[in-house]
């Protein structure tokens, strides 16, 4: 396989950064959402574990078309961010963003959830005796703690994104240089007769990409044991 | 100085327990589920109290009446738990300094070289706790605690999961920090010879409710009226100096109030204070001087009562000079005797029924 064109690096440039922004921009959320699910217990936490877990099971297509509705141009929550705050989502790079976002968020929040219910609660409360606030031993102890989790929800959601077709297409359409990801270009060129070799090199590219993304995951976890063994 | 009072509602369990002590050690001593841990974690700021105050060196740490409770972040306590809880992240250094670097610079009174010159944890600063042995992580766990500049020291069972030699050998530590660094301390455990060499001061729990408070030698003769204390524990204590080391049968004369004991060689140096525990089983009563006999210690005393609720056996408590001392003996002993208060006998105990755990720098 010779090397690849211009248009097909702009495509992976895309990819990665629509997958990158959207990992970066969920990962604080995560986080919070996670700490939530794994420490309280309050009214209706089934329900919202529920709605938090709702992208993994809905169709694509589905969660696209809500985000159309809530955050397109003249939805509820995209005409007001567009008046506050000039941020528009509607068939922008950063809907792509948005949607791999959505649909990466429950495999973020499981992964980080389950380490932080496995941390030994009493190692917070020996640090709170030791002089630590509570914000500051979340950030000591607790986060560190979870680390491998945040890790592994982290890449979970990134490759999920780099795989995201569904809702992207639903919600930003398809336009080159745009909103067209590496599945959306694959899924263009499956549609015109002469594209067949197109397609079978980005996904081959694909496969490549989703790869790395696994082998990171596995070395990084591997390598980062909070507890320092070997 | 400590100041305790409270109750607590913990499920199905109450909690109400009083006590007041201007002693360096306070001792929390009861069975399993008598609610010592509950205790400590209160005044740790673990768990709240519906009722009552805890005020430690005139600091009010909680008033439930004018609503204060401080946080445990702020309440200054060294709280050195049973499996030590170190960070396993951090290696141990880091472990010694989390919590100094988190007291503002005027209420640091030791520095990180002291303890760990005091401890004799040195060589294990670049380790993480995962590679240290039980009593090594209790020792971290102990310097970590008094890094974070507490006003008072909170113990809870910290010998719990260590073998014996190591046990020894963490009591010697504390020890050094009750005699150098005269840091106040509440110190939980069930074990009679652990709270007996350490503690000033005794608070006996039983059933979420402290129901004696007062100097060793006088809780452990009242332990026997716990239901949930180990009956063999039952024992005495006698303050002690050393008089004369005998290195050549390898043998110590201790000096108290009313005679003298011979034990096993001890360390301590002519003059110094020993407490000396003697487990009433070990012993023995007669009515006449004893000769001829292999039995060191005999000493010339009074019965003042005779107790015990058991069907095979008696407890007779002895005055011998100012000195109490528990005599477990049988029934039927006590019959063909016809032991009764107000008599004189003489009570014997063999010089090898004392051991390192029951003798001790008091």
């Amino acid at each position: 396989m010779p090397g690849l064109t211009p248009d097909e690096w702009s495509i992976i440039a895309l990819s990665l950064r629509v997958a990158l922004v959207s990992v970066v921009c969920s990962l604080p959320l995560a986080i919070l959402v996670a700490y939530v699910l794994a420490r309280f217990s309050f009214p209706g936490k089934m329900l919202f574990d529920a709605i938090v877990h709702l992208p993994l099971v809905l169709p694509p297509v589905v969660v696209g078309y809500a985000l159309l509705v809530l955050f397109g141009k003249h939805g509820p929550v995209g005409s007001l961010l567009d008046q506050w705050f000039g941020i528009v989502f509607a068939f922008r790079w950063t809907g792509a963003a948005l949607a791999s976002a959505v649909m990466g968020f429950p495999l973020m929040v499981r992964a980080i959830r389950l380490s932080i219910a496995a941390i030994d609660r009493r190692l917070e409360t020996a640090a709170r005796t030791l002089g630590g606030s509570g914000l500051w031993v979340f950030a000591s102890i607790t986060l560190p703690l979870a680390l491998p989790g945040v890790i592994t929800g982290t890449l979970l959601s990134f490759a999920r994104g780099l795989g995201e077709f569904g809702a992207t297409i639903t919600f930003v359409s398809n336009i080159p240089g745009e909103t067209q990801t590496l599945p959306l270009a694959i899924y263009t060129f499956t549609q015109v007769p002469s594209g067949d070799a197109a397609a079978l090199r980005l996904s081959i590219i694909a496969v490549v990409l989703s790869l790395i993304a696994l082998a990171t995951s596995e070395w990084l976890t591997r390598r980062v044991d909070p507890a320092g063994r070997q | 100085m400590i100041e305790v009072d409270i109750e607590q509602q913990l499920g199905r369990f109450h909690l109400s327990v009083a006590f007041r002590a201007e002693a360096p050690i306070v001792g929390l001593f009861g069975g399993s589920g008598s609610g010592k841990t509950s205790v400590v974690n209160a005044i740790a700021g673990i768990t709240h109290p519906q009722r009552g105050s805890i005020v430690v060196d005139g600091k009010r740490l909680l008033d439930a009446a004018q609503n204060i409770d401080l946080a445990p972040e702020e309440r200054r306590v060294g709280y050195v738990f049973q499996d030590s809880l170190l960070f396993p992240h951090l290696d141990v250094r880091a472990n010694l300094l989390y919590g100094r670097r988190l007291r503002p610079r005027a209420e640091h009174f030791i520095d990180e070289d002291r303890v760990i010159e005091l401890l004799g944890i040195g060589s294990l600063l670049g380790r993480r706790p995962i590679a240290l042995s039980g009593g090594e992580r209790q020792r971290v766990a102990i310097g970590r605690a008094l890094l974070a500049q507490p006003r008072i020291m909170l113990f809870d069972e910290p010998l719990a999961s260590l073998d014996a030699s190591r046990k020894a050998e963490i009591l010697a530590y504390i020890e050094r920090l009750r005699d150098e660094l005269h840091i106040p301390m509440v110190y939980v455990s069930h074990s009679v010879p652990e709270v007996a060499r350490l503690a000033d001061t005794v608070v006996l729990l039983a059933e979420g409710k402290s129901v004696a408070v007062g100097n060793p030698e006088e809780a452990m003769r009242r332990a026997n009226l716990m239901p949930t204390a180990d009956r063999d524990e039952l024992g005495s204590l006698i303050d002690t100096r050393v008089v004369e080391h005998d290195a050549g049968e390898r043998l110590t004369t201790l000096a108290f109030d009313g005679g003298k004991l011979v034990v096993p060689l001890l360390a301590d140096a002519p003059g110094e204070r020993v407490r000396a525990r003697i487990l009433a089983r070990d012993v023995s009563l007669a009515l006449r001087k004893p000769a001829e006999i292999s039995i060191l210690n005999i000493l010339p005393g009074r019965v003042t009562s005779i107790g015990g609720d058991e069907a095979s056996t008696a407890d007779i408590e002895l005055a011998i000079g100012a000195a109490r001392l528990v005599a477990r003996i049988t029934r039927r002993s006590l019959r063909e005797m016809g032991l009764g208060v107000g008599q004189e006998v003489y009570a014997l105990v063999k010089a090898v029924s004392f051991n390192q755990g029951s003798v001790g720098y008091a």
